[in-house]
């Protein structure tokens, strides 16, 4: 951003920024209706169903169709509810849910603002995530939506802190917090991304034994940061209706619900920033000489790998959710308490040894 | 002029939602609106260049401590009209608590006189070429690696105290037991028992 700025001054430099951010939207938007159909396609794939396949060829424009009946539905306020915060609510999830892909690198240079501190700034960003829920839970005053958004709470801040000390492994690696350089540092053949980490086999250390447990840690607190089964608890259908969204309807549950999608392709683009090599393809750039190819094709090829990787995620988090039982509620923050925080504690020292020992 | 723009709208605002922290009806829009001030205050630490204590402050303030509040605040059951009965007769003790404050305010701010190299530091926080993060790193883990050792130290002890003041053993809960869990068996659990039509089990 701020180098747009210094290029085209102040009001067009400004103006290119919004552009870019406008552009970011609209992609996440219609990329995001079509993830949405995807989801039910692979679900209703493995149920043996055919999901939906009458609006638009085999189904494509459904998630148009479920927009526009969101829309036009008329919005239902209880009774009894505390309005503003009941509105407020939705809005808080779906703005935090698009204020955190400000700092997401999808190319070379494709990212609106290039923060130093971009990984702590997705950290608080998700961590904030929790306030929309709460708040949607409690504004609703009603039983079971405040029943789902406690324990929705205290589920996503427990698996928080085993993201955290993930990150921090990830981030020692890279030396930085900067999104952009840690997937710079991952360049080269693809067992330089960090779930392998095959580059520290050279100083003698078999890195791969930490990351890959940590790439699978990652993922599985991904599912419970973003409330996906077998987390889904907050809106566990048989115990809560539909926990903290029942006394939503219409463009407030739209809302929530494209909020909640959101975060998941967040959390796919996570992975792949962080393990997966971001927008690097597995062969190296010099071995196509990419240096020499034009800039719009070396970045849409940047671009493509980086969508192809979050879409493969995006299709891993579908099958979870179709073939996993939900857990319950004590194995759930056990698994987070006892489990999943020592290890990656664990692991934060042992990369830590090696940045200190290793490349001694 | 973006950047004084910034400064004031975020000033403002954390003002504006501090002086609602005190007066808002509902505790749980208290909260809110301390929630809102802290995201102020982290607007204006990237306006100072912090933005490694902007983060954190959201990080631990908004993202963990301000939960919990909400959550206590939101289990609470506050009667207003109770709490604010004795508001009349209680006015003239808290106006001269408020006075004495704002006196030890007024003498701080009268006298305060800051080092001749305190402008030339606030002007540049962070030293040339390096990072907010790195030198914030190099002061804590190089410089002060004793002071925030001893820091730590305070911090587990204070865990580690409020864990035993709430610690309770109940000896009669039934704990879920994983590992046994785990192993149990279909044979172990079930019986399948041929039984004779008009005999029963025969026990």
């Amino acid at each position: 951003m701020s180098h747009f700025i210094e290029q085209w001054g102040p009001f067009w430099g400004t103006m290119a920024t919004l552009g870019q951010i406008l552009a970011f939207v609209v992609v996440l938007l219609i990329s995001l209706a079509f993830l949405l159909l995807m989801d039910r396609k692979v679900w209703a794939a493995v149920q043996m169903r055919k999901g939906p396949n009458v609006v638009g060829a085999f189904g494509l424009l459904q998630s148009f169709a479920d927009f526009l009946k969101f829309v036009f539905k008329e919005v239902v306020i209880p009774a009894g509810v505390d309005r503003s915060l009941y509105l407020i609510a939705p809005l808080i999830t779906l703005i935090l849910a698009f204020v955190t892909w400000v700092v997401v690198p999808v190319a070379p240079g494709w990212v609106i603002a290039d923060l130093n501190v971009g990984l702590l700034y997705l950290f608080a960003m998700s961590s904030l995530g929790v306030y929309g829920i709460i708040i949607g839970g409690w504004a609703s005053n009603s039983k079971y939506p405040f029943l789902g958004a406690l324990r929705s709470a205290a589920q996503m801040v427990s698996y928080e802190v085993s993201i955290g000390f993930i990150i921090v492994t990830v981030l020692l690696f890279a030396g930085s917090m900067n999104l952009t350089t840690i997937v710079e540092a991952q360049g080269g053949w693809f067992w330089n991304w960090n779930f392998l980490a095959l580059h520290t086999l050279a100083n003698g250390w078999p890195m791969f034994i930490v990351m890959i447990p940590m790439t699978v840690m990652f993922f599985i607190s991904a599912l419970a940061e973003t409330n996906r089964p077998p987390f889904d608890l907050p809106e566990a259908e048989s115990e809560l209706v539909a926990g903290y969204q029942v006394e939503y309807s219409s463009t407030p549950y739209l809302l929530f619900m494209i909020g909640e999608y959101l975060n998941i392709v967040l959390m796919c683009a996570m992975i792949t920033i962080l393990f997966f090599g971001g927008w690097n393809s597995p062969i190296p750039d010099a071995m196509i000489g990419l240096a020499d190819w034009p800039v719009w094709a070396s970045s849409l090829w940047n671009f493509g790998w980086f969508a192809g990787k979050v879409v493969f995620f995006f299709f891993m988090f579908a099958m979870v959710k179709a073939l996993v039982p939900r857990y319950r509620y004590d194995q759930l923050m056990r698994l987070g308490w006892k489990i999943f925080l020592p290890t990656s504690l664990g692991a934060v020292a042992l990369v830590g040894a090696y940045i200190v020992y290793g490349l001694g | 002029m973006l950047a004084s723009l910034a400064f004031w709208a975020f000033s403002g605002v954390a003002i504006l939602s501090a002086l609602m922290v005190v007066i808002a009806r509902s505790p749980v829009r208290s909260v809110m609106f301390l929630i809102l001030s802290f995201i102020s205050a982290a607007g204006l630490f990237v306006l100072l260049g912090a933005e490694f204590l902007a983060m954190l402050l959201i990080v631990v303030y908004v993202g963990a401590v301000a939960v919990l509040f909400l959550f206590v605040v939101m289990m609470l059951d506050v009667d207003f009209a109770e709490l604010s009965a004795g508001f009349a007769e209680n006015i003239p003790l808290g106006a001269l608590v408020a006075v004495v404050l704002a006196v030890e305010l007024l003498m701080i701010g009268l006298t305060w006189e800051s080092a001749p190299q305190a402008a030339a530091l606030r002007a540049a926080v962070t030293p040339d070429g390096l990072s907010n993060v790195e030198a914030l790193g190099t002061l804590l883990y190089d410089d002060y690696i004793y002071f925030f050792q001893a820091a730590g130290l305070v911090l587990l002890v204070a865990m580690i105290g409020a864990i035993v003041l709430t610690l309770r053993h109940k000896p009669h809960v039934r704990r879920q037991n994983v590992a046994d869990q785990v192993q149990r068996r279909a044979e172990d659990a079930v019986e399948l028992i041929d039984i004779k039509p008009g005999q029963g089990i025969g026990e």
